[in-house]
């Protein structure tokens, strides 16, 4: 089971919510959202100042395998975002909790907070996906817009064409 | 879901396992990118036994090989050598895209792949009726892929000296008998290296030989960016029933010639010519931020076309894809990525070769 810290609250698609105490909060995805996407090679963050809605699509990481929508866990403006997971998405794989934080948020209403799931519901959660799945780690149950649909469950093989 | 003889290596080696046209195979053992860099800069390590093997004996093999696939067998004059190609439909749309190998006159080993078994079986059986010969699929047998720059010399170096010695004598694209295997130098990477068939319990030896020398287990996923990088196609994605060779960048692979050669799909391939070719299969290099993948619509100074295979390319760090796009379209395009239109550049579809940037920068 992948890392999930106490002191965090969780959304079931796999954003983490950091309360900074001052009418901000740190946005990320989960340890578990990262293994699900393997390794990440691009991030589209949103400019500062910007507003939005609860659950808005406000970010997108793409792995070499998928691109998968960010989702506003609360509403409100974006404060700042980090600029070193641009350069090195890597980051998130590495550390999802820490250096891989995507943005910070002015919270519009401190409540919806208390919506979101803390560390051992959010655990419940995956237990209960990777018990109706089967095997816990697949990735038909991350809620991503893999547009193309290419997560190699399906597609075809090949073997190749040696032009030498 | 099926099995190969080296799923307990797989889980043994951390691989995640998904589901591919009915196989539990790995897609990663870890890290896609550093597996993709593993082949590109020494020597990887890939289970392809879901790869289907099929081989065609009898005195009717080489003239019924003649009707099925638009490349000509009768290329093939040396005992070893592969030829690449593709099984047409009567439409002229693809059926599958396969490697055969010549043996004698009357054997001949062809490779398809694993999501297109039952069409392609169904279709040979219906095709060969007339013609004497019989086709045994080879379940009995794992096939292995050692790719990389090193992979030569640690492949060569856990097999018997004699059958080394075979390997070693392998031009590209050949393949030769070893005890009861087989080896080619062939590959799906652009990298150097070989295809090992072997009997299963063989191939579970070969498999942890290969890691005791140094080879590192390679996923399905650093494939797919491997033969994207070196511009090969995957079928399904790149070409299908719907689509002609013509069209997705395999008109090497059709021969005309001898003209009185009544292959499946020549009518409608020599009317398509006639008719003129209006797409072609071309390679995307991207020039801003963001990463291609297919189905994504490709806007060109003379049309629209749409990507077919895309990725992000561990060796250009850039975004890349195979694009079928209209012909004359130039040299430059955009890609229209979620809404975004990103300028990209039309190149040759081969973007790395060993280990390598061919593209102009």
């Amino acid at each position: 089971m992948s890392m999930i810290p106490k002191d965090l609250k969780y959304t079931a698609s796999h954003e983490w919510v950091r309360d900074n105490d001052d009418g901000t909060v740190t946005i990320g995805i989960t340890d578990h959202a990262q293994e699900l996407l393997g390794d990440l090679v691009h991030l589209e963050l949103p400019e500062a100042d910007s507003e939005y809605g609860l659950e808005d699509a406000i970010a997108v990481a793409e792995s070499v395998k998928a691109a998968s929508d960010i989702y506003a866990p609360v509403s409100g403006t974006v404060v700042e975002v980090n600029e070193a997971v641009l350069d090195a998405p890597e980051l998130v794989n590495t550390d999802a909790y820490g250096e891989g934080w995507l943005f910070t948020i002015r919270l519009d209403d401190a409540d919806e907070l208390q919506e979101l799931m803390d560390a051992t519901a959010y655990r419940s959660m995956l237990e209960e996906e990777s018990g109706e799945d089967g095997d816990g780690d697949d990735d038909d149950d991350f809620d991503d817009n893999d547009e193309d649909d290419d997560d190699y469950a399906d597609d075809d093989d090949h073997d190749g064409d040696k032009r030498k | 879901m099926q099995q190969t003889a080296l799923y307990q290596r797989h889980l043994q080696a951390g691989a995640k396992m998904v589901d591919f046209a009915g196989w539990e195979m790995p897609i990663h053992y870890g890290s896609q990118l550093n597996e993709h860099k593993q082949v590109r800069s020494d020597a990887g390590l890939f289970d392809v036994s879901h790869m289907v093997i099929v081989d065609i004996h009898g005195p009717g093999a080489k003239a019924w090989l003649q009707k099925l696939l638009a490349n000509d067998i009768a290329r093939l004059t040396t005992p070893g050598k592969a030829l690449y190609g593709c099984m047409l439909n009567p439409d002229g749309g693809v059926i599958d895209d396969l490697i055969v190998y010549y043996r004698t006159d009357t054997f001949y080993r062809m490779v398809v792949n694993a999501a297109t078994r039952q069409q392609d079986m169904d279709w040979m059986q219906q095709q060969a009726a007339g013609f004497d010969l019989t086709l045994t699929e080879r379940s009995d047998l794992s096939m292995l892929a050692v790719q990389g720059p090193n992979a030569r010399t640690k492949a060569l170096s856990i097999l018997p000296p004699d059958q080394a010695a075979k390997a070693a004598d392998l031009k590209p694209f050949f393949g030769v008998e070893i005890g009861e295997g087989f080896i080619a130098s062939t590959g799906y990477t652009g990298e150097d290296g070989f295809e090992i068939m072997l009997p299963h319990a063989e191939a579970q030896q070969a498999w942890d030989a290969l890691l005791a020398a140094g080879v590192a287990p390679v996923g399905l996923g650093a494939r797919d960016t491997l033969r994207l990088e070196a511009g090969m196609n995957l079928y399904g994605n790149d070409m299908d029933q719907t689509t002609s060779p013509l069209i997705s960048g395999l008109g090497w692979t059709i021969a005309l010639e001898p003209e009185d050669r009544d292959f499946i799909g020549r009518s409608a391939l020599e009317a398509e010519k006639a008719a003129g070719v209006k797409q072609r299969l071309a390679g995307l290099v991207l020039e801003g931020k963001g990463v291609l993948r297919s189905h994504m619509r490709v806007i060109c100074s003379n049309g629209e076309g749409e990507t077919t295979s895309g990725t992000f390319s561990p060796t250009l760090g850039k975004a890349i894809a195979l694009a079928r796009i209209p012909v004359a379209s130039g040299d430059g395009c955009e890609v229209d990525i979620r809404g975004k239109l990103v300028p990209a550049r039309i190149v040759r579809p081969c973007f790395v070769r060993h280990g390598k940037s061919v593209v102009a920068s």
